[in-house]
């Protein structure tokens, strides 16, 4: 795994983790077709079922993470949520699509800024 | 919120600007019919607040322009949406809502630069009951001439906020006094010309049009531009209305601020009738005829004008303003000058005295000036000949008379022509209309006789009988005569006359 994986991998963990502790059932990891790849899915304690990209960065130097969602990973993260549903049986399950921003700084501390509904 | 103004021509609309932050993917979202210099405004703002040391909101930021429908344009809005931006973060104190308005474009490193129309947005922003502008610091004069209104000027974005955060006031420029304007062209430095002087002299008294018409390099641009040093100077209403309009033209640096000096514009004879009465896609500037209001409009060349151009003069001529409609919307702006056509004899421009050098035919002479449509030259008061000055006249070293002396007698001929049109519509001499000329406004009967027997002769047309008589209530006003005498209506007959060609 090169460094940009195992940084994105770190971060994926991270707000498994985060996700967890809000009460929230994963669901899914990195579910993948031709289309692209969905990070994380997870369940609420109410049935909602919540996508969430999440983007991972050792610096701001290039901008806030979540500028890097542009219009057109948007819409692609709308079709992909449809899909998994489609493909889960979960038709007609409220969903919601979160992004995640996660900052790894030096020393290993974890900074998290966690966005609920974006879409 | 913070305010700021919108211009539809002169007319200022209170803007508001609200912003609201909320959770989702970062983004920024500007409604409110923004044009494209306005759209950019995002960018602008956000480099232009990091640089300055606060931060950027990674969040939706939604900016809403109200009143939505009205079209807005311009980089003047940069500030008051980078303050509001910050108050809706908490990040400055809010201002009490009505209090102050704030004028200005960013750049990217927080200055804060010039935009145009500012004296016409703080107007609009006194007149709504605003008691405080955040103004660019270049545009402090402009805007200080708005009286009741407290103007303070900041250099840049880092000012403005601490001016709203710890009521610093930053460093205004030195007040400036209404400029007494230095007129630079003087009449004195004319040679000759003795009758194109007394022309210029009784144009400038009754407010007529002028037509110039001789060979080149007689002096007809020179004397021209003269023009306004010999009319009055301009009074405060007059002042500021003038600055506005160049302050919406952004020609203000061209013309002194504040400036009594009557301006003169000339448009060069291939300009376009948008330019020449206003246009433009997005704003809607302000064109010539709008920039010469309470001045002089000049126009070389004028049989080279494009004919549509010549002809989009009449609606100023006749109402004095101009309504230009576009997509955007329609605008109305002042325009009353007084006309000066320059003309060469014919296209070779060599026939004047026995027109020996003129290599031109006789079709080709006559069909030069036929150029300029007749309803234009209708609207033209007096035809002078513009001819080279004698050999005499060039070796004399005695000057001429000087601007100030002329606008001396001009100023008092306009007193007493004030004083007569005390209870009537019209303030000038070239206003009067034909059926008061025949009732309330007629010349000595001596004079009268001598029109009636010109009209007989057929030396004279209905037409022209009225423009002799007004001219001629302009001379009697220069000589002091009560109403005119036979000399004063000759005098004026021969003003107009001046132009066989065109008959």
């Amino acid at each position: 795994m090169g460094t940009k994986q195992l940084i994105g991998a770190l971060g994926e963990d991270f707000v498994a983790k985060y996700l967890v502790g809000k009460d929230y059932e994963i669901l899914d990891r990195n579910w993948r077709i031709r289309e692209g790849e969905i990070d994380l899915v997870a369940i609420t304690k109410h049935g909602v079922v919540v996508f969430v990209e999440v983007k991972t960065r050792t610096s701001t130097s290039f901008g806030h993470p979540l500028e890097a969602i542009t219009k057109d990973k948007a819409y692609r993260l709308q079709r992909l949520a449809l899909a998994w549903l489609t493909v889960h049986h979960k038709w007609g399950f409220e969903y919601r699509i979160d992004a995640a921003a996660v900052l790894i700084s030096k020393g290993e501390k974890f900074e998290i800024d966690y966005r609920i509904a974006v879409l | 919120m913070t305010s700021s103004v919108a211009l539809t021509g002169l007319i200022g609309h209170l803007v508001d600007v609200e912003v609201d932050i909320s959770d989702g993917l970062p983004g920024y979202v500007l409604l409110g019919l923004p044009d494209a210099a306005l759209n950019e405004s995002k960018d602008r703002v956000r480099a232009a607040l990091v640089n300055s040391g606060e931060s950027w909101p990674n969040k939706k930021v939604t900016v809403s322009l109200s009143p939505a429908w009205l079209p807005k344009s311009g980089s003047g809005f940069d500030l008051p949406i980078a303050i509001a931006l910050l108050m809706a973060q908490g990040l400055i104190p809010k201002d009490e809502i009505g209090n102050t308005i704030y004028l200005g474009e960013l750049s990217l490193d927080g200055q804060v630069r010039a935009i145009r129309g500012v004296l016409p947005s703080v107007l609009a922003a006194k007149k709504s009951g605003f008691v405080r502008a955040l103004v660019p610091f270049k545009n402090y004069a402009e805007a200080k001439c708005v009286f009741g209104i407290d103007v303070v000027a900041i250099n840049s974005l880092g000012d403005a906020l601490r001016y709203l955060r710890l009521g610093e006031i930053p460093e205004t420029p030195e007040d400036l006094e209404l400029s007494e304007n230095d007129y630079l062209l003087d009449l004195c430095d004319v040679a000759g010309q003795v009758g194109a002087r007394k022309a210029l002299e009784v144009a400038a008294i009754g407010g007529h049009h002028l037509l110039f018409i001789g060979p080149p390099g007689t002096g007809k641009t020179m004397l021209a531009e003269r023009i306004p040093s010999i009319l009055p100077p301009l009074d405060d209403e007059s002042i500021l209305e003038v600055t506005a309009i160049h302050s919406i033209a952004g020609t203000l640096l061209d013309r002194a601020l504040l400036s009594k000096l009557p301006p003169f514009v000339s448009p060069h004879h291939t300009t376009t009738a948008p330019a020449m009465i206003g246009g433009g896609a997005h704003a809607i500037r302000p064109g010539a005829t709008s920039l010469a209001h309470q001045g002089v409009l000049f126009i070389d060349e004028a049989p080279e004008c494009a004919r549509g151009v010549l002809d989009s003069l009449r609606q100023p001529l006749e109402s004095g303003n101009v309504t230009i409609s576009r997509a955007v919307g329609s605008v109305t702006y002042p325009a009353r000058f007084m006309l000066v056509l320059a003309a060469n004899p014919c296209p070779c421009g060599k026939f004047s005295g026995r027109g020996r050098s003129c290599t031109c035919t006789q079709v080709a002479i006559r069909r030069y000036l036929q150029r300029l449509s007749g309803p234009l030259l209708d609207r033209i008061d007096i035809r002078v000949f513009v001819d080279s000055p004698s050999r005499v006249e060039m070796a004399s070293d005695q000057l001429g008379e000087s601007s100030a002396t002329v606008r001396a007698r001009v100023i008092l001929a306009r007193e007493i022509a004030d004083h007569r049109f005390q209870d009537c519509a019209w303030k000038l001499n070239s206003q009067i209309p034909p059926s008061e000329l025949r009732k309330r406004f007629k010349a000595e009967k001596q004079g009268m006789n001598f029109l009636h027997t010109e009209l007989d002769n057929e030396r004279l047309s209905a037409r022209g009988f009225h423009k002799v008589l007004r001219i001629s209530w302009s001379i009697a006003d220069s000589n002091g005569h009560a109403i005119p005498t036979r000399e004063d209506v000759e005098s004026a007959f021969r003003l107009r006359e001046g132009m066989e060609l065109l008959a």
